[in-house]
């Protein structure tokens, strides 16, 4: 279990001055301190990790939210954001003497411009509400995270959240226009806005992705796009990952680059389709679901010439939708993935690596060969088309020898994706989970670089500490 | 600049040079081909460090839509590359030669350190967008990567993100991994003449709110489609200005899109359509700002804004004598005028009016060197900036006052 900083004693002591000051700074309706309620904030997507802060604060207004940061600042207080709590490293993960902000109550749709193709919202609105606001006229917000319904367009800035769709519409880093910030201090800033270039440093540009360790976004704007005029799914299965990883080199140095190009191994087929009831072909080793956009005739062409290089590599069956019903049928198992390896484990760590993709079937088989040395099961679920895979290693949460032994085979998968060219974490980011394997990557050099720019936002560290980087002390920058 | 201009052929030259003009405390000006130099504010620096021997294609995997390059190697040279295999720059990067005086092409470094992109912008991303992994050495002479090779990567903070768009001022980028993505087999422009900039604008508007994925939009007022030999002189020939949409796609959807997207537009008029090699030339010209009448004495600014903001900051400019057109929908805002100082105050007011975001592409430095060439930031921005550049650059050795004065 990864080591958490010691509390600190000066915080825990003025517990309930700090609660006080909260109360001032946010209003009495908008502070939690009462144990029974903290629970309820004690952990995210990562439940394997459990701790109840200090306080909760729940503010409405960016002002509020400058308010009790610079209460905290100014108290050395440790903060931890948090937004609809569904990280699966751990993002949301609070500390003992930590005040937890959660930007829930901050869920209102500020502005829809059609036009000019934005839309700005507040940081507790959830990802599918952006595209449920926009979709009455045609539009959508392309990043599809799987936890959409829930999961809240701050927390994707932190995590630069990405989903099934983002090989062709890009993950949220390019999908944001406009940030309004306040920083560990309590200051306000805007950045961006609704033009597409803004000015000076990528600010937008680190914040994304920046795990709340360098400000709190309370606002965002957001690209919009106009949705395609349909979109319709095929169903290929392989009597090899080898073949399916061949079919998907072949897909892509075609020049057809599909919205979405799933793969699933034999298990994660087999977990889906018992849940599901998909139709899914039971004697593959590997499918792959392909998904096309455009008119109906443009879908059937894409299909038609997709189908014609899958089948050079002689799949076991190839399923063309004919409707958007046949295409939701296809969805539905890979849809409910998580929920299917639910049933049939009490426990499972969704891993998140991203491995180049022409290492698919080699990397698989290793995976197959330590899931067989580990006693764990693994059903691998993959974004073929970007290289980012989510093996999923079933355990038994109640059995800390088992819980132990699948923390150490995925940190052993995530080293297999570095070691073949890849890296720790494509969309789930590296939160408490992946912190101390950020040297398999990094070299002290880079990482040193990366811990500068996080002082130089936060020189105190208390922004989302003890996440991303391994412990240790903060650097501190010349005078500037 | 003057006197020494290092130009190292490998990594560990960029680290002992910077290393050096750290220990004597001299600032370096540092680019590539050097064909940026006249953009944004001279670089006042006893020592020069250039990365154009740093070239050469180190990794192209087309399968896998990633290319590795050296810094100093042409863009050129990339696209030729990437060309064998059907594949192409997705932001489409402009080559500046003309607006900036350079005859030296320009390096993948050079265009990734100024961010700049071309007219595909609109619908597939910016320059930084595509920055997968970049190797760089610091103020420090340390080397440091971020990003890696593969498509998707959150591990840690995107520190490639910093370093596109921060024009040499952080670290010295060395190699640069790029995502890139596969040409489309055929092409096809739609011509809309007659339109005013607020209709031209409109019409834009109402093509990227089309299902048909529009990846290029720009509005020629008269004097800048006369520029422009892709255009029909009957089209740019009325006085009014010209609206052009640009479809990119397999043949048959082209074809398909083009007939839609004529019937979504028809309030604006009936297309004429430009195909393949025309619509090429076409949309190379407006990448490469060809439309712009400059003066050789002119300032060029370069306007990020919403794009419905662009007909009523254009109408601000009228009394400068300031010639423009639109890319981006309208959302870039491309001027040329005489370099005056009280112009550019115009400039930058209609600007901040509609909440855009400016830049002094170029101007002579009589201009460029006492006034602002970017929005000056707010407080805690500047001092953000200032941090950032420490956290990279403690000395402030790397290209000092090419972004902002004191920087």
């Amino acid at each position: 279990m990864t080591v958490q900083p010691e509390p600190k004693a000066s915080v825990l002591a003025r517990c309930g001055q700090i609660v006080t000051g909260l109360r001032e700074a946010a209003g009495v309706g908008a502070v939690i301190a009462d144990l029974v309620s903290l629970r309820a904030y004690e952990t995210d997507g990562l439940p394997a990790y459990r701790q109840t802060p200090l306080a909760v604060v729940l503010p409405e207004t960016t002002e509020q939210v400058a308010a009790v940061l610079a209460f905290c600042q100014a108290n050395g207080v440790r903060v931890v954001p948090r937004g609809a709590g569904t990280s699966l490293s751990g993002g949301a993960l609070p500390l003992a003497d930590a005040v937890v902000i959660g930007l829930m109550r901050m869920n209102r749709v500020l502005a829809i411009d059609y036009a000019d193709r934005v839309a700005t919202v507040q940081a507790g609105v959830t990802n599918l509400a952006i595209s449920g606001a926009v979709g009455g006229e045609g539009f959508f917000y392309a990043p599809d995270p799987s936890s959409q319904l829930a999961c809240m367009i701050g927390g994707n800035i932190a995590m630069n959240s990405g989903g099934a769709h983002c090989l062709k519409y890009g993950v949220t880093a390019n999908n944001v226009l406009g940030l309004t910030i306040v920083t560990m201090a309590g200051e306000i800033v805007t950045l961006g806005g609704a033009h597409l270039d803004a000015a000076g440093y990528d600010w937008l540009g680190i914040l994304t992705g920046s795990e709340g360790q360098l400000a709190i976004v309370t606002e965002v704007t957001v690209r919009i796009l106009r949705s395609p005029e349909g979109a319709r799914a095929m169903l290929a299965a392989f009597a090899s990952n080898e073949v399916a990883g061949a079919a998907v080199a072949a897909i892509i140095g075609s020049g057809v680059i599909p919205v979405a190009l799933e793969f699933m191994d034999r298990p994660a087929i087999h977990a889906c389709e018992a849940f599901a009831h998909a139709g899914y072909p039971l004697d593959a080793e590997a499918m792959l679901i392909v998904e096309v956009e455009g008119s109906e005739a443009e879908q059937d062409a894409l299909l038609a010439r997709l189908a014609a290089i899958i089948r050079r590599f002689d799949p076991l069956s190839l399923r063309l939708a004919a409707t958007a019903e046949e295409s939701a049928a296809i969805w539905k198992g890979r849809k409910g993935a998580f929920g299917a390896i639910g049933r049939i484990s009490p426990d499972y760590l969704c891993m998140d690596g991203v491995i180049p993709t022409s290492e698919l079937p080699a990397v698989l088989g290793r995976i197959g060969e330590m899931s067989r040395e580990y006693g764990l099961a693994v059903a691998n679920i993959f974004h073929a088309g970007d290289g980012n895979l989510h093996p999923l290693i079933m355990f038994d949460a109640n059995d800390a020898a088992s819980m132990a032994k699948a923390e150490e085979f995925g940190a052993e998968i995530l080293k297999l994706c570095v070691a073949v060219g890849g890296c720790l974490t494509g969309e789930h980011g590296v939160g408490i989970e992946k912190r101390d394997l950020m040297p398999v990557q990094f070299s002290a050099d880079d990482l040193d670089q990366q811990r500068r720019i996080k002082s130089a936002f936060d020189p105190d560290w208390l922004l989302n500490p003890s996440k991303v980087f391994p412990l240790g002390a903060p650097p501190v920058l010349e005078a500037a | 600049m003057s006197g020494i201009a290092e130009a190292p052929g490998d990594d560990a030259g960029i680290v002992a040079a910077i290393r050096d003009a750290a220990a004597a405390g001299e600032p370096l000006a540092v680019s590539g081909n050097g064909g940026k130099r006249a953009m944004l504010r001279p670089v006042r620096a006893a020592r020069g460090l250039s990365t154009r021997n740093l070239s050469g294609i180190v990794f192209h995997s087309p399968a896998e839509l990633v290319l590795s390059a050296r810094a100093g190697t042409p863009l050129a040279v990339i696209e030729a590359a990437l060309a064998e295999h059907g594949q192409h720059l997705i932001a489409e990067p402009p080559d500046l030669g003309r607006l900036l005086g350079a005859a030296a092409p320009p390096t993948l470094g050079g265009m990734v350190a100024a961010n700049l992109s071309g007219p595909r912008r609109i619908s597939g991303g910016a320059m930084r967008d595509h920055v997968l992994g970049v190797r760089a050495v610091n103020g420090e002479g340390t080397v440091i990567r971020s990003g890696g090779k593969v498509l998707k990567n959150v591990t840690g903070l995107d520190l490639c993100k910093l370093l596109a768009g921060s024009h040499g001022t952080l670290a010295v980028m060395t190699e640069i991994t790029l995502k890139v993505l596969p040409a489309p087999e055929a092409t096809m422009t739609l011509v809309l003449p007659g339109l005013d900039a607020a209709q031209g604008v409109a019409a834009l508007a109402a093509a990227l709110g089309s299902p048909f994925g529009v990846s290029g939009a720009a509005y020629l007022p008269a004097a800048a489609a006369a520029r422009v030999p892709a255009l029909d002189p009957a089209d740019t020939g009325t006085g009014a200005g010209v609206a052009v949409v640009r479809l990119e796609n397999f043949a048959p959807s082209v074809a398909y899109r083009a007939g839609r997207l004529a019937e979504a537009l028809a309030g604006f008029g009936a297309p004429r359509q430009i195909e393949d090699d025309g619509s090429r030339a076409l949309w190379r010209a407006i990448r490469d700002a060809v439309p712009l009448p400059v003066a050789e004495t002119d300032a060029v600014w370069r306007v990020s804004v919403r794009p419905s903001a662009a007909p009523g900051l254009v109408d601000a400019l009228a009394a400068t004598g300031a010639r423009w057109f639109l890319d981006w929908g309208g959302g870039l805002v491309w001027i040329a005028a005489p370099a005056e100082a009280a112009t550019h105050r115009v400039v930058t007011a209609a600007t901040a009016a509609a909440m855009g975001a400016w830049m002094l592409l170029r101007a002579p430095e009589a201009l460029s060197a006492g006034i602002d060439v970017l929005p000056p930031p707010p407080a805690v921005l500047a001092r953000l900036t200032r941090r950032v550049k420490t956290a990279f650059d403690p000395r402030g050795i790397l290209n000092p006052g090419r972004m902002y004065a004191g920087i």
